[in-house]
C-alpha cells in the first residue's frame, strides 16, 4: 500500500515538474510547480515525517501563490494567458539539472547512513525535529533567525517610499499619523 | 495521552455533518436576512436556499471568453475540498478522530492555506476583471488574518504540549483554554470568516465588485464555490470547540452532543455577526492585524509557553 502511494505521488510529482517546462502560461506553470511540492510533502510524511510533511505543503501553498503574484505581475505577460517559455539557456540548463540530480542519487547510495539502534523507529519525530533544532543547533537557529528578520527590515525600508517623518511631520509632532488612505489604525487622511 | 482508532464510518460521517452543518448554517443566514427584510420567517425561508443546490446543478453554465478551464476548475473544487479534508482531524467527542493525525493542528493550517491557491486560481482562471480583482483582494486578506491565526492556533497546541488535537482536548480537563486565552481565541474567531470570505471579510466576494471571485462561476462550479464558503465557516466553528471549548467536555450529554451543540453556538454567533458588521477593507485589517493582533496573539503565546516552562 504504502509502495503504491509513494509510486502516485512520485510519478505525479516527476511529471508535473517536467510540466514546469513545457507548459505556457505563467499562472498554470506555478501551479504545476506546486503540485509537484505538495507531492514532495505527501513522500515527506510517508518517510514517517508527519510535522515536516504537512509544514511543507503548507509553506510551499503560500509561498507559491505569493510568487504566482509576482511572477505574473514582472513578465513581460502581464495575464499569464498568453503562451511564453520558462525556458532559458535550454542545453546549459539541462545539463546542470542533470548534474545535480545524478550528484543527489549517488549521494543517496554513497553516504553511510547512521544505522537505527534495533527495532521500532521513534514514536513522536516531530519532537525528535524540535530537540534537534532547539537543542544543539540553537545558536545556529538563532543567528538565521536573526539574520532573515534584518534582511526583511532592510528590504521593506528599501522598498517604502513613506517613512515616519513623512507620516509623522519632520519633528515627529504629529500625534496621529497622516496617510494617503485613511483606515487601519491610523488617522483620517489628509 | 494515546488515541485509538476511530471506526471506519467516522471517514464518512465527519463530511455528511460538516455538510450539514453548513447547510444550517447557511438557512440559519437566510432566516436572518428574511428577518432583517421583514419577510416571514419560517420553515419556508430557511430552507429557500437549499433549493439553490438542484437549480444550480441543473443551471447551464455561462462562459468567459479565453478562460482557463482547467484553472478555474481546480480552483473552485480546491476550496470544498480542502474544508472537508480539514476536520478529519477533529474527535468527535471524546473519540477519535477519522484521522489520527499527531499533527492535526497544523494539517488544520494547511487544508485552511489551500484555499490561498484555490481562491487566488478562481479569481484568475475566468479572465474577467472584476474575479481577478476578487482573487487578489483575498490574497492581501490572507496575508493579514494569516499570521494572527498562526499564533493563536500555536497557543492551545504549546499548553497541551501537543500538535494532536485528540491531545489539546484532553489537556483542558477542568479548565477550558477559551478562559486563559481569550485573546487567542478572539483572533482565530476573527480569522475564521476571512478564510470563509464571508460577512465582515466577504472583501474577494463583495458587492462593490460584482461578486468578485464568486462574480463569473456559474452551474454546478458556482455550487462548489458557495459550497466551500460555507464549509469553511463550519469547519472553522467545529475547530474552535477542541482547541478552546472543551471539545465535548460537558455534564449529563455524551461527548458527541456536547461537540455539536458547541459548534453550532459557534457558528450562529459567526452567523450572526456577519450578518451584523460592514465589509473591512483588506489595507484597514492588514494594519490592525499587523499592528495591533500580531503583538496581541505573539503576547498571548507566551503565556502558555511560561506555564509549560514552570510547569
Amino acid at each position: 500500500m504504502e509502495t503504491l502511494v509513494f509510486g502516485c505521488l512520485a510519478v505525479t510529482a516527476l511529471t508535473m515538474g517536467w510540466l514546469v517546462f513545457v507548459l505556457g502560461s505563467m499562472a498554470r506553470v506555478t501551479f504545476a510547480l506546486l503540485a509537484a511540492l505538495v507531492c514532495v510533502g505527501g513522500v515527506t510524511m510517508l518517510l514517517g515525517l508527519p510535522y515536516l510533511g504537512v509544514v511543507l505543503v503548507l509553506m510551499t501553498v503560500m509561498e507559491m501563490v505569493i510568487m504566482a503574484v509576482f511572477m505574473i505581475a514582472y513578465m513581460m505577460n502581464p495575464a499569464g494567458l498568453m503562451p511564453m517559455s520558462m525556458v532559458h539557456n535550454r542545453y546549459g540548463a539541462m545539463a546542470i539539472a542533470a548534474g545535480v540530480f545524478l550528484a543527489l542519487a549517488a549521494g543517496i547510495l554513497l553516504v553511510p547512513w547512521p544505522a537505527r539502534p534495533a527495532g521500532e523507529p521513534p514514536a513522536d519525530t516531530t519532537f525528535q525535529l524540535g530537540e534537534a533544532l532547539m537543542g544543539t543547533q540553537m545558536l545556529t537557529m538563532t543567528v538565521l533567525g536573526l539574520v532573515l528578520l534584518s534582511t526583511m527590515v532592510a528590504a521593506i525600508v528599501l522598498a517604502t517610499a513613506r517613512g515616519r517623518y513623512d507620516r509623522y511631520g519632520d519633528r515627529l509632532e504629529r500625534r496621529v499619523p497622516r496617510d494617503p488612505a485613511a483606515g487601519g489604525t491610523g488617522g483620517a487622511g489628509r | 495521552m494515546t488515541e485509538g482508532t476511530a471506526p471506519a464510518w467516522a471517514v464518512v460521517a465527519t463530511p455528511v455533518l460538516l455538510t450539514l452543518l453548513a447547510m444550517a448554517a447557511r438557512s440559519g443566514d437566510a432566516l436572518l436576512a428574511a428577518r432583517e427584510a421583514g419577510r416571514p420567517v419560517t420553515a419556508g425561508a430557511a430552507l429557500r436556499p437549499l433549493l439553490d443546490i438542484p437549480r444550480l446543478l441543473a443551471a447551464q453554465p455561462r462562459r468567459t471568453p479565453v478562460l482557463d478551464r482547467l484553472l478555474w476548475r481546480t480552483g473552485v473544487l480546491v476550496v470544498p475540498v480542502s474544508a472537508v479534508l480539514s476536520v478529519l482531524v477533529l474527535p468527535l467527542g471524546h473519540g477519535a478522530a477519522p484521522a489520527g493525525l499527531s499533527v492535526g493542528v497544523v494539517w488544520f493550517n494547511a487544508m485552511e492555506v489551500m484555499t490561498w491557491a484555490g481562491l487566488w486560481l478562481a479569481g484568475w482562471a475566468p479572465n474577467a476583471a472584476f474575479a481577478l480583482v476578487g482573487g487578489y483582494r483575498f490574497l492581501a486578506q490572507a496575508l493579514a488574518y494569516e499570521l494572527p491565526l498562526m499564533f493563536a492556533l500555536i497557543a492551545p497546541a504549546t499548553a497541551a504540549g501537543s500538535l494532536r488535537v485528540g491531545d489539546i482536548v484532553a489537556a483542558q480537563h477542568g479548565l477550558w483554554f477559551v478562559v486563559w486565552m481569550p485573546v487567542a481565541f478572539a483572533a482565530y474567531l476573527l480569522a475564521v470568516p476571512a478564510f470563509a470570505f464571508f460577512g465582515p471579510l466577504r472583501y474577494p466576494a463583495a458587492p462593490d465588485i460584482a461578486g468578485g471571485v464568486l462574480g463569473e462561476v456559474s452551474g454546478p462550479d458556482r455550487l462548489m464555490l458557495t459550497a466551500g464558503r460555507w464549509l469553511w465557516l463550519a469547519a472553522g466553528a467545529a475547530m474552535a470547540v477542541p482547541l478552546f471549548l472543551g471539545g465535548g467536555a460537558g455534564p449529563l450529554l455524551p461527548g458527541w452532543a456536547w461537540s455539536l451543540v458547541k459548534t453550532l453556538a459557534v457558528l450562529a454567533a459567526l452567523v450572526w455577526a456577519g450578518r451584523s458588521l460592514p465589509v473591512i477593507r483588506a489595507d484597514r485589517y492588514l494594519e490592525l492585524a499587523w499592528v495591533v493582533l500580531l503583538p496581541l496573539t505573539i503576547a498571548q503565546a507566551l503565556v502558555p509557553a511560561v506555564v509549560a516552562m514552570a510547569g
